[in-house]
């Protein structure tokens, strides 16, 4: 995400699904969107009806390569090599889209005098500290010329804060600024006087222009068919199908997931995209853009109102243990933006703590802004459960995932467990992480491990209400049908309830630290008992209701109430916000979903058939913008790039910005409007400058700050990895990753001869993440039911594998069973003119559930990239042999079902029963 | 609960001791023709979810087949029968490697064909197996008396017995669901619209449109199955858009009704048993003394 966040302004997937369909040209690059998104898939498959053109550049032939006009098999971690080739192959065939690029990107800016390249520096961007393994962007010269980051080398006075920079701190925290390395996020991009210095005519040998074009160079396309596995033929095929439907009159676009994300260079992969869509003019645009394809169900949301350990609700960043952020102004000072949609900064935060302490909150404490916790490290999941596993924890709670099947080098994470005095697990089933110390074949025995397991039941969806953010930033409300049986609930419910049992413990208490807990506004019992469809009322005490969450999430004014209801008013979107506390919201990005008394917009259901933009169905963020940066779809001068492409246009007659989406740029300014060069907040942005959320209003091709690992992307290899770094042979991998190396995490030396394979894990359609979810559904397992590795004829040939039959696959970090799934699909490559082979694992099993089997992620490694402690599970190396383990092996934990259920349907004639069940008898086992 | 079904029947049923003996005797009224329904399945964006097949179990309250793990490609149902009432398959056609050829992976959502003139429905001797008022092919459970002759008389292998009951099934064609005016559960489930349903018409001019708009984008090989009747077998209500020979993806490149060989297997017989008399007759004569 702070890939897109760096790039664009916003850390979320540009354009939404169903804007598939006005694409010419979709490039499906690490996602697997046939078998991981399939009802997405839809949009690109009615986009191929109506001929565009769709391609796969992936590891292995999956069901989504069977549906695009052109694969490419590459070698799992080589993308950055892949897309550099392409951005390479645009700017020496000047196939860039001139009129786009110097018009919305930072093309032209000079960048400060002392930046030195990868291409200076031998792999290396100026600025590294070898000691920490970090990057100071500052020290790196990284920023814009003439910004007040930009000062001689000898000047240290505002350094000291730095040294902490560039390690996990505030990783998702990123839209649209520098990051804070001690110094205010504009720093790096805020010239003195306005304006940063440009060369429109792109020649100046320090402009962000000749920067790429040097930087890129040794991308050509044999050196991507060599780092790659790929011909060049290919290669160059996808580049001319990329250019050919690119321009004013077509679009392509570029969808990514995990198969991206789960890399040490994820987030670089991210920036190369978002680099090549700018050149080729595709973001902001219909059928163009770049679409983050999310794993799960409202994970997009998860990011929004995050369950991140480094974020408030909307993007804004927790405050550090930083003397620059003890006061709310130093706070504000320090990561709000002078310059572009960030000035707001102030309004979102007392809003925000106003809907978090309410009437405790007030103007002369700052609004309590000392309550708010301060991060003083890295609290990712990952180091987390590093830190469990040397028993630095005690408790854990565990709602919604199930880290000891589906965490990266699972053993790990089931060591940290054995380590702990309580878990709480709430969940559906008896999960791998919940059963950890009885079914884990390769854990000691119960008696020896101390951890109390508690598993709490939970209700499923279709049994609670609320909402569900998914990839295109849209708000969905989902209805309760039913209450859920016994004694499950809804996560809601156990959260709520467990607040109000833990203010209760603590109330009266007068000691300060209690206070936040105390003061926390707290109240979502429903005002009258809910009501199920049927018409009856539900028999669930407790439950919180949804409905007056998402009210408060919303925002509020509290000084004006609403004489339909009797309390303050909803606001009709963020722009209402004030920093006065005279308005509160829970998220200031969701504003706008609830405006009005019964008007919950997430729950709107209308649609205008054949269209790509659906206004009318749910809610998008911001502010109902399906595509966004859409300033962009048309020229500088405020008309549409092209007829077939328009999408919103400057309405000369109405002066004001019109089209078939919500203007992603102040309604009423027009094309020609040019800030005064003391311009502070949305009137420094000129009216051709569409990257609203953009301290200078354009794109970044280079990104002057905001990413820790450079402001450009440069191909490493993986950590584990069976062949050099060809582009930077003294750099074989990022040189800001964080390894975590240990007895429980070992890695594997590169390349090495005991581990020549290159694994990578994938996701089947029949089954759910680590399978909690499916594995214990006889209807689903009896399409997946056993774990297997798919690999070639011919790796299969050299090890003596038959297909179907059984083989064992070995890394540092464990070794699993599964059966041989032969098959040409998995293609050897030729990588630096020798074989590789690849081998394919679903990480779909574990030892829980009524199928059981190896799990992919007991192999898996535990790494920290610099931006988002994100692990490397998408490619490792391993040794694969024939036969079985021995020793242990998982058995299943309940009986399969043989269909779930076999009770008549109640009040209805059996002539109206279900057609198949016909038999009425309990079912053989 | 009330379902608009339960209104489909024009008088009620009879009811009472004497009913129950003789209701199977008495004559109901028929419920009155509807436009014929089908399914259409363009295999060329089948993405091999098998979100039919669930969805069919689901609804139909279908049990599992077991796990078994069959290492044929994505296929681990393996065939249409009486609990699996869709099933989809996985052809896939690579070229070795080093070697021009195709590249290719086939997946298709297979299923009854509810033929219009159905040798199941011909050879079912207890009238179990009925055309209902959709046209679809319906086999009645509580009437079937698991013979097995429809299973031999099908060319397409849809139709087993299941060992639960002992009983013959396969697809309704979601009769239950027609009669209340919702879509197949399979088609509903469909993410790509490859399994379409609706009146067989408006689908074989839906169907003959787009094989005609893949022919202009270069997929010479398209064509549909089933959708008109050939010499020897009647058109189907289930039929596919397919890119590559009937037997790759395991349907009978010419179906033959076996009922069309009935009156000369009855004349063959008929003359053989004759002639075998005559034989018999003139040994008979010439043993005579």
């Amino acid at each position: 995400m702070p890939g897109l966040g760096a790039s664009f302004g916003r850390g979320a997937a540009t354009n939404t699904q169903q804007d598939f369909i006005n694409s010419d040209c979709i490039l499906i690059m690490g996602s697997n969107m046939a078998e991981a998104h399939p009802v997405g898939f839809r949009w690109p498959m009615k986009a191929k009806e109506r001929g565009a053109t769709l391609i796969h550049v992936d590891p292995r032939y999956s069901r989504t390569s069977a549906h695009c006009d052109l694969f490419v098999g590459i070698r799992t971690g080589s993308d950055i090599a892949f897309l550099g080739g392409l951005i390479n192959y645009v700017l020496t065939h000047e196939r860039w889209f001139k009129e786009y690029v110097l018009a919305y990107t930072n093309a032209s800016v000079l960048i400060e005098q002392g930046y030195k390249d990868t291409e200076d520096l031998d792999g290396l961007f100026s600025g590294f500290n070898r000691e920490s393994r970090s990057y100071d962007a500052s020290e790196g010269h990284w920023g814009y010329e003439g910004s007040p980051g930009d000062r001689p080398d000898d000047a240290e006075e505002t350094r000291e804060a730095a040294g902490r920079g560039g390690q996990g701190i505030h990783g998702y925290g990123l839209m649209g600024g520098a990051i804070s390395h001690g110094q205010p996020r504009s720093e790096m991009t805020a010239a003195p006087a306005g304006e940063p210095p440009r060369d429109p005519t792109l020649k100046h040998p320090r402009c962000v222009m000749q920067i790429l074009r040097r930087h890129f160079a040794r991308y050509t396309p044999e050196t991507v068919a060599r780092v790659c596995g790929c011909s060049a033929e290919e290669f160059t095929r996808v580049a001319e199908l990329l250019c050919e439907n690119s321009g004013r009159d077509r679009t392509s676009m570029i969808v990514y997931a995990v198969g991206w994300t789960q890399h040490t260079t994820g987030v670089q992969m991210i920036r190369a995209a978002s680099i090549l869509q700018l050149l080729l003019g595709n973001i902001g645009r219909p059928g163009g853009g770049i679409m983050a394809m999310r794993g799960h169900s409202s994970i997009q949301g998860s990011s929004d109102v995050p369950t991140l350990y480094d974020l408030l609700p909307g993007y804004l960043p927790q405050p550090a243990a930083d003397p620059g952020h003890d006061t709310l102004d130093g706070y504000i000072e320090h990561e709000g933006l002078p310059t572009g949609y960030w000035v707001h900064f102030r309004k979102f935060v007392v809003s925000l703590l106003k809907a978090y302490y309410g009437e405790a909150a007030q103007p002369e404490n700052d609004f309590r802004y000392d309550w708010l916790p301060r991060i003083d490290g890295d609290y990712s999941q990952l180091l987390t459960f590093e830190r469990m596993s040397r028993g630095e924890m005690t408790g854990y709670l565990v709602l919604g995932q199930n880290p000891a099947g589906g965490g990266p080098n699972a053993g790990l994470h089931r060591a940290g467990l054995r380590q702990l005095d309580w878990l709480v697990v709430v969940d559906w089933f008896p999960t791998e992480t919940a059963t950890f110390w009885k079914n884990d074949p390769d854990a000691p025995t119960p008696d020896q491990i101390k951890t109390e397991v508690f598993l709490i039941p939970a209700a499923s969806s279709p049994e609670k209400e609320g909402t569900l953010t998914n990839t295109q930033r849209l708000l969905q409300w989902h209805s309760k049908a039913l209450d859920p049986p016994d004694d499950c609930r809804s996560d809601a419910w156990f959260v709520y309830n467990l607040g109000k049992r833990l203010r209760a413990l603590y109330s009266g208490s007068t000691d300060p630290k209690d206070q936040p807990l105390l003061n926390l506004t707290w109240d979502y019992d429903h005002k009258s008992p809910q009501r199920l469809p049927d018409g009856t009322l539900s028999r669930i005490e407790g439950e919180p209701d949804i409905d007056r969450i998402l009210r408060e999430i919303n925002g509020r004014k509290l000084d004006e109430i609403d004489p339909r209801t009797g309390r303050p008013r909803l606001l009709s979107g963020f722009s209402e916000l004030k920093d006065d506390g005279s308005t509160d919201s829970g998220c200031w990005l969701y504003g706008g979903v609830y405006p009005e008394p019964e008007r919950n917009r997430a729950a709107d259901r209308k649609v205008n058939p054949g269209q790509g933009i659906q206004p009318d169905w749910g809610f998008a963020w911001p502010d109902n913008r399906r595509i966004m940066y859409n300033r962009a779809s048309a020229d500088p001068e405020g008309r549409p790039w092209s007829d077939r492409k328009k999408l919103i246009w400057w309405d000369e007659a109405q002066q004001r910005w019109v089209g078939h989406d919500e203007p992603d740029f102040e309604p009423e300014k027009p094309p020609g409007y040019r800030p005064a060069p003391d311009a502070e907040g949305m009137e420094a942005i000129a009216g051709d400058e569409p990257f609203i959320m953009k301290p200078d209003g354009v794109a970044w091709l280079f990104a002057p700050g905001a990413i820790k690992d450079g402001p450009l992307p440069a191909h490493y290899e993986p950590v584990e990895s069976p062949v050099g770094n060809r582009l930077y042979p003294d750099v074989a991998h990022s040189p800001t990753v964080r390894l975590l190396r240990g007895p429980l995490n070992p890695l594997a030396d590169t390349p090495t001869p005991e581990f020549p394979v290159v694994a990578f894990t994938f996701r089947l359609t029949e089954h759910y993440l680590s399978g909690p979810m499916s594995r214990f559904n006889g209807w689903l397992n009896e399409l997946q039911p056993e774990m297997f590795v798919e690999l070639s004829p011919e790796l299969a040939e050299e090890r003596g594998i038959e297909h179907g039959g059984w083989l064992t696959v070995r890394s540092p970090r464990g070794r699993i069973e599964a059966r041989a799934m032969v098959t040409r699909r998995i293609r050897p490559l030729l990588v630096e003119g020798r074989t590789v082979h690849q081998i394919g694992l679903p990480f779909h099993w574990g030892y829980a559930g009524a199928s059981v089997g190896g799990n992919a992620n007991d192999l898996t490694s535990v790494l920290a990239d610099p931006n988002v402690s994100m692990h490397e599970a998408k490619t490792f190396t391993c040794q694969v042999e024939p036969g079985r383990l021995a020793g242990p092996v998982a058995r299943p934990t309940v009986p399969p079902t043989a269909w779930p259920d076999t009770r008549p349907i109640p009040e209805t004639p059996t002539a109206s029963q279900p057609e198949g069940k016909f038999v009425r008898s309990e079912p053989p086992q | 609960m009330t379902t608009r079904e339960l209104e489909v029947p024009a008088t009620a049923p009879p009811s009472g001791p004497v009913a129950t003996i003789l209701g199977p005797f008495l004559p109901v009224d028929r419920p009155e023709p509807r436009t014929p329904t089908g399914f259409y399945t363009d295999t060329t964006i089948c993405i091999g979810c098998k979100a039919c097949e669930v969805a069919c179990k689901q609804w139909n309250q279908l049990p599992s087949d077991g796990m078994h793990w069959s290492g044929d490609s994505y296929d681990n149902t393996e065939s249409l029968s009486a609990t699996s009432w869709r099933h989809v398959k996985f052809i896939e056609q690579f070229a070795s490697a080093g070697t021009q050829g195709p590249s290719r992976w086939l997946m298709m959502s297979d299923v009854c064909k509810h033929c219009t003139a159905a040798p199941c429905q011909h050879a079912c001797p207890t009238g179990a197996i009925i055309y209902n008022e959709f046209s679809n092919v319906y086999i009645q459970p509580d009437i079937c008396n698991g013979c097995a002759y429809c299973i031999a008389a099908c060319p397409f292998g849809v139709i087993t017995r299941s060992n639960l009951d002992g009983h013959a099934h396969k697809c309704t064609l979601c009769y239950d669901r027609q009669r209340d005016g919702l879509v197949p559960a399979c088609a509903k489930a469909c993410p790509t619209a490859s399994i379409q349903f609706g009146p067989i018409d408006e689908l074989r001019d839906r169907a003959r449109r787009r094989v005609e708009e893949l022919k202009s984008r270069g997929t010479s090989s398209a064509y549909l199955y089933g959708d008109a009747p050939t010499e020897n077998y009647s058109n189907l209500h289930s039929f596919y858009l397919l890119v590559d020979r009937p037997s790759t993806y395991g349907l009978p490149e010419s179906p033959f009704n076996p009922w069309l060989r009935m009156r000369g297997d009855y004349l063959r017989s008929l003359f053989g048993g004759l002639a075998g008399i005559v034989v018999l007759l003139i040994v008979w004569t010439l043993r005579m003394p």
